[in-house]
């Protein structure tokens, strides 16, 4: 095949393309622009997104033989990462923004264009396996390494897209990656993993938000609220600056009457209003979801596991699909779940599909266990 | 391989190559005052004679630098901070609008940190400095001009300016010029006396000499403060050891250019028609920037065009998976196409901008190279455009 390898700077994707090659393809490397002036994003090579990234890219993309080009995505990812990004946050949620690089540019944008150049597949160094079923479906399953799964952030991958994609570290621990990646001779074998969000230059999400959000309302102060008394706590200076679940940084002056720890409960965007309270109102056991993305058929019902942001633990979940909209029953609760980020649907090892949270609520049987009901008016579905 | 990108470097010619090794095993800094420093002064005079000799300058006013960038910083700095400092109200720099970034980045910086006042002259549809502009500008406040900066050729299309018209409205008010001629040495007729400007830009490797060695040829009565301080060498205004196998070499590609040059000049305008006809033939919509065939004031081995529906990168990609090689003409830092200022600047619009390529012909380009172009650039066309149309 002729394949496109996607290649970060990093050393996951330095692997997977030079794997791309001993397995017989045709390779040409490439790195996304994914900015129009790269002296905004992260400055020091990080993982993604920087002039010297775009450089370790060149020179493992040298070591390994192929050749290398850098695409300028900037436009499309600025229109459908980092504004879907801002959009969610000032709608009080809490995105994803790799989750939606993966379905938008890197699985779309980018496989568009290299379809059209005559490409047949991209190949990332994403850390999850595809198998392909009697019927000739593309199944994604999780990866060998289970702390460095990431089937999450590629479950808004449909079929189409699966066929045209190829993960070849799937299979391998991450310390192995490392090794071969030595071995090879590439020098970003040592190169620390990105973590933090590629656009964002410091690392500093509330304050780029508070830059970027400007005037609109989510950037407006707002009250603290308790969520048992609803006696106000405190100000803050934007809702941004909070996600559902979130303990550290609340500056609540005074502590809780119980003495225990309190969390934000709900955001509410257009008043300001941030809730807040024990650890047990965070307690969830049922989901709301739409935008539904499925990498084969659409189920209609499924008793599996989902989870319910990057790198958390499994749930088991009763799955309703009703149109756009995917009903979830977690057999086992959760807690401190926030609406925006993606719930990735797996049977097994395999992941069936995703969608977007939109809003969470407790069953009759938890909110019996629940200290205070007038909490459920805070933690209501959205 | 289709090497099509002579204006980004263009091979060493054999005898620059034999002048360079030559070189290399022999002992002995241009400074120093035993005989294995005269030995190795002697050859940088002389290099410097000829250099002077094919430029019809004097070989006092040859300033040996690392390339064109040092020149152009040299020349742009210098001449500024020297003419600020003999009157304080020498502030403005008039430059062309579609220089080198090797001219227009120093008079960037000059103005974010320097507090020089840059005046961007606009070109026309071609790429032909707007003369009644920069006349307008001068006049405004002539006493304030510290500088005026105007390309002998752009790099990217290929236009050459009108510098003696540029010299004339200056030297009314003794304003000093300097020309960026390193694309325009050994491919349009260069005499540094008869044009009149006071500072000119050449490199190495773009005539067939080496990477790493250029010169600011700069009359003797211009101040220029200099950035390179240490040993002295170059009368003060750029110190560091000379390179003196780069300097031999440099030397006998520019005579080599020079002497050469009307017949190169012909042969390769000769290969670009035809280039640029046949390949129009192939994409009867692709559109020729700059000056039209036919037409003086295009340096010779210049091709420059627009794709509709082609993005520059996917072409180029294409290109040379073909062995075909040409650039998109553009800025590269961190290899992230910008759309081309110098192509903004001549009124194309960004998506244009972005459909271009050039192809640059040189000294070792012959018609096998023209077919191969001919013969690939049809196919990589309708790829390029079925990308975009999928991916847009």
């Amino acid at each position: 095949m002729r394949v496109v390898a996607a290649m970060s700077g990093g050393v996951d994707s330095a692997v997977a393309a030079a794997r791309a090659v001993d397995a017989g393809h045709d390779v040409t490397g490439i790195h996304l622009a994914l900015s129009r002036n790269p002296a905004s994003y992260r400055s020091g090579a990080r993982g993604c997104c920087t002039i010297e990234d775009a450089n370790d890219a060149r020179r493992a993309a040298d070591v390994i033989g192929i050749p290398f080009y850098v695409w300028d995505l900037s436009e499309r990812f600025h229109a459908d990462v980092v504004v879907d990004f801002m959009d969610t946050y000032a709608a009080g949620q809490t995105p994803n923004p790799c989750l939606r690089c993966n379905e938008k540019i890197k699985f779309a944008a980018v496989l568009d264009k290299a379809l059209g150049l005559g490409f047949d597949a991209v190949a990332t160094g994403h850390y999850a396996q595809l198998r392909t079923d009697p019927d000739g479906l593309i199944e994604m399953h999780r990866a060998v390494d289970a702390g460095k799964d990431q089937s999450y952030v590629l479950g808004v991958l449909d079929q189409e897209q699966l066929r045209h994609s190829l993960f070849p570290l799937g299979d391998t621990p991450k310390e192995q990656v490392r090794r071969e990646a030595a071995e090879r001779g590439l020098l970003v074998a040592d190169k620390p993993d990105s973590h933090d969000i590629c656009f964002v230059a410091d690392g500093d999400n509330a304050g780029w938000l508070r830059e970027k959000l400007g005037d609109a309302a989510p950037n407006h102060g707002g009250d603290i609220v308790d969520a048992s008394t609803g006696e106000v706590l405190g100000q803050h200076q934007g809702t941004y600056a909070y996600t559902i679940g979130q303990r550290k940084g609340l500056r609540i002056g005074r502590p809780a009457a119980d003495g225990k720890p309190r969390f934000v409960l709900d955001i509410e965007p257009v008043s300001g209003t941030v809730t807040v309270g024990p650890r047990a109102l965070l307690t969830v056991d049922r989901i709301t979801a739409d935008r539904p993305r499925w990498c084969g058929a659409v189920p209609e019902a499924l008793t599996g596991t989902v989870q319910l942001r990057a790198h958390g633990e499994e749930h088991r979940a009763q799955v309703q699909v009703v149109g756009d909209i995917v009903e979830i029953a977690l057999l086992d609760p959760a807690q401190g779940i926030a609406p925006g980020q993606a719930a990735v649907i797996y049977d097994g090892t395999r992941v069936v599909g995703s969608a977007t949270i939109t809003g969470t609520d407790r069953s009759v049987a938890l909110t019996g266990t629940a200290p205070d009901s007038a909490a459920d008016s805070a933690q209501g579905a959205r | 391989m289709t090497y099509l990108d002579h204006a980004a470097t263009t091979p060493m010619i054999p005898a620059a190559v034999e002048a360079l090794t030559a070189h290399l095993g022999v002992t002995g800094n241009a400074s120093s005052l035993h005989a294995a420093g005269r030995r190795a002064r002697r050859v940088v005079e002389e290099s410097r004679e000829s250099i002077a000799a094919a430029l019809n300058c004097r070989p006092s006013e040859v300033v040996f630098t690392s390339g064109g960038t040092e020149a152009d910083n040299l020349a742009v700095k210098g001449c500024f901070w020297a003419r600020r400092d003999a009157d304080p109200r020498r502030v403005r720099v008039l430059a062309c609008a579609i220089e080198h970034h090797a001219v227009l980045d120093p008079v960037q910086w000059l103005a974010d940190h320097e507090g020089a006042e840059v005046e961007w002259l606009p070109v026309d549809g071609r790429g032909r400095l707007d003369l009644a502009a920069l006349a307008a500008s001068i006049d405004r406040d002539p006493d304030s001009v510290a500088l005026i900066t105007v390309m002998w050729a752009n790099n990217e299309v290929g236009t050459c300016q009108p510098i003696s018209d540029v010299v004339a409205l200056a030297a009314a008010h003794q304003i000093p010029v300097h020309t960026d001629a390193v694309q325009a040495v050994g491919a349009a007729p260069v005499d540094f006396a008869a044009s009149g400007v006071d500072a000119l830009t050449l490199t190495g490797h773009k005539l067939g000499g080496p990477i790493g060695i250029g010169a600011l040829v700069a009359r003797r009565e211009l101040g220029i403060t200099p950035q390179l301080h240490g040993g002295g060498q170059e009368r003060d205004v750029r110190s560091g050891t000379l390179d003196v196998p780069a300097i031999a070499a440099f030397a006998v590609a520019v005579e080599t250019a020079v002497k050469e040059r009307p017949e190169y000049a012909d042969r390769v305008a000769a290969l670009r028609d035809d280039l640029v006809t046949r390949v129009q033939q192939v994409v009867p919509d692709a559109a020729l920037n700059g000056v039209p065939l036919g037409e003086p004031g295009r340096l010779p081995g210049n091709a420059h065009l627009s794709f509709p529906g082609c993005e520059g990168d996917s072409l180029l990609m294409l290109l040379d998976a073909q062995g075909i090689e040409c650039s998109t003409g553009s800025a590269c830092s961190a290899g992230v196409p910008q759309p081309s200022h110098v192509l903004l600047a001549l009124g194309t619009d960004e998506v244009a901008a972005r459909s271009s390529l050039r192809f640059s012909l040189g000294h070792t380009s012959t018609a096998a190279d023209v077919d191969a172009l001919v013969a690939a650039i049809g196919g990589c066309v309708e790829r390029a455009r079925a990308a975009t149309s999928r991916s847009s």
